[in-house]
């Protein structure tokens, strides 16, 4: 039953999103792309580029889009599709929602407690990792072209990867505007 | 504290709708909404809420609001700002999807996805090396970003056991030290 796995997939990611936005793309792709293939890779990082320059945190835009797609993709009509994106954009919200209501006072009261701190210290390290190997995982032929087949693809890929790489980290140049750079180019050369 | 539900709504509705790409971005928009405007939090109050907001699992945007919600009109106040913030998105990403999926197989909108979703890929990246500052990272503690990474990316290890096994060694750790 879609609608049940959509939900359960859906709580879990929201359940274990620590460090919000990208942390959650590894977790995301882990659960939508492989377990479940509701979304091709390059599908995927499509998404990204539409959070990105759309309203609203990450998590919630896939979660929409995934329900949206995943259900039309079982064969249900429009409607029912309507219902698998709120109820997936639902389900990463609720169990969050009653943990801050839950753990905030506590947490207010102890977060300047040492064993608080110290689960912290390895779990903000840990979530670098995460992120890491978000970018790792969609360096893929999917989302860059594959070196032997589409050669001229693959290259122009590297490039604007690593024109998006040192724009963003040396030049600060907002991600919305390098999402359109990168569309432009890729309507210019390809 | 009296507030009205229907401007809590609109508020939080407006927060959503103006933070592109989420998260911290939303900080700045959210200060001056709710602690300027409305006078719903102290600035001290907002800034409790942030670390707490950070440090709890789920959506950073959702906890901040539930969380401000709560305290201005109790879980009803907390339920109706998170929806508030959810729904922009939500209805975004909904019109979005009807028409990308129909617009998909268009050569141009092709094209353009072909250049774009490089960029993405270095958009994830980038973010790894400004946090390695605000983690603390240094040589001793170097090797668990690293390792975590191996874990995903060569065995397949789904991000929620790095998680859990994270928060519970470091746990022990403060229990040794």
């Amino acid at each position: 039953m879609i609608f049940l796995k959509l939900f359960i997939v859906f709580s879990k990611i929201g359940l274990f999103n620590f460090g919000g936005g990208y942390a959650m793309l590894s977790l995301i792709h882990n659960e939508v792309v492989e377990k479940n293939q509701w979304l091709t890779s390059a599908e995927f990082t499509d998404i990204v580029a539409i959070s990105q320059s759309t309203p609203g945190p990450i998590g919630i835009n896939c979660a929409t889009y995934t329900g949206y797609t995943a259900v039309m993709n079982e064969g249900y009509p429009q409607w029912m599709a309507f219902l698998g994106a709120v109820l997936a954009s639902l389900s990463v919200l609720w169990l969050p929602f009653l943990l801050m209501l839950t753990i905030s006072k506590l947490l207010l009261k102890y977060s300047k407690n040492n064993v608080v701190s110290s689960i912290f210290s390895v779990l903000r390290p840990a979530i670098i990792g995460l992120i890491a190997a978000a970018a790792i995982l969609l360096m893929s032929a999917d989302n860059f072209g594959s070196p032997s087949d589409s050669t001229f693809q693959f290259i122009v890929s590297l490039l604007i990867f690593i024109f998006a790489f040192v724009g963003t980290r040396l030049y600060r140049i907002h991600p919305i505007l390098m999402i359109i750079l990168a569309g432009i180019a890729g309507l210019l050369i390809y | 504290m009296n507030t009205d539900l229907l401007s809590m709504f609109l508020t939080f509705a407006k927060i959503g709708a103006f933070t592109l790409g989420g998260g911290y971005a939303m900080v700045p928009i959210m200060e001056r909404e709710i602690v300027d405007r409305k006078s719903w939090l102290t600035r001290e109050e907002f800034m409790d809420i942030l670390i707490v907001a950070q440090s709890t699992p789920g959506l950073f945007a959702i906890n901040m609001a539930s969380h401000i919600g709560n305290k201005a009109r109790g879980v009803v106040g907390g339920i109706v700002g998170s929806l508030g913030v959810a729904l922009p998105s939500i209805v975004t990403i909904l019109v979005i999807a009807m028409f990308f999926r129909a617009f998909k197989d268009n050569v141009y909108i092709e094209k353009v996805f072909m250049g774009i979703r490089p960029a993405v890929v270095a958009l994830i990246a980038a973010p790894c090396f400004s946090m390695a500052r605000t983690a603390k990272l240094t040589l001793t503690n170097l090797w668990i970003p690293v390792v975590a990474c191996l874990l995903i990316t060569l065995f397949g290890v789904s991000p929620i056991w790095i998680i859990l096994v994270a928060g519970v060694a470091g746990f022990l750790w403060g229990k040794i030290k």
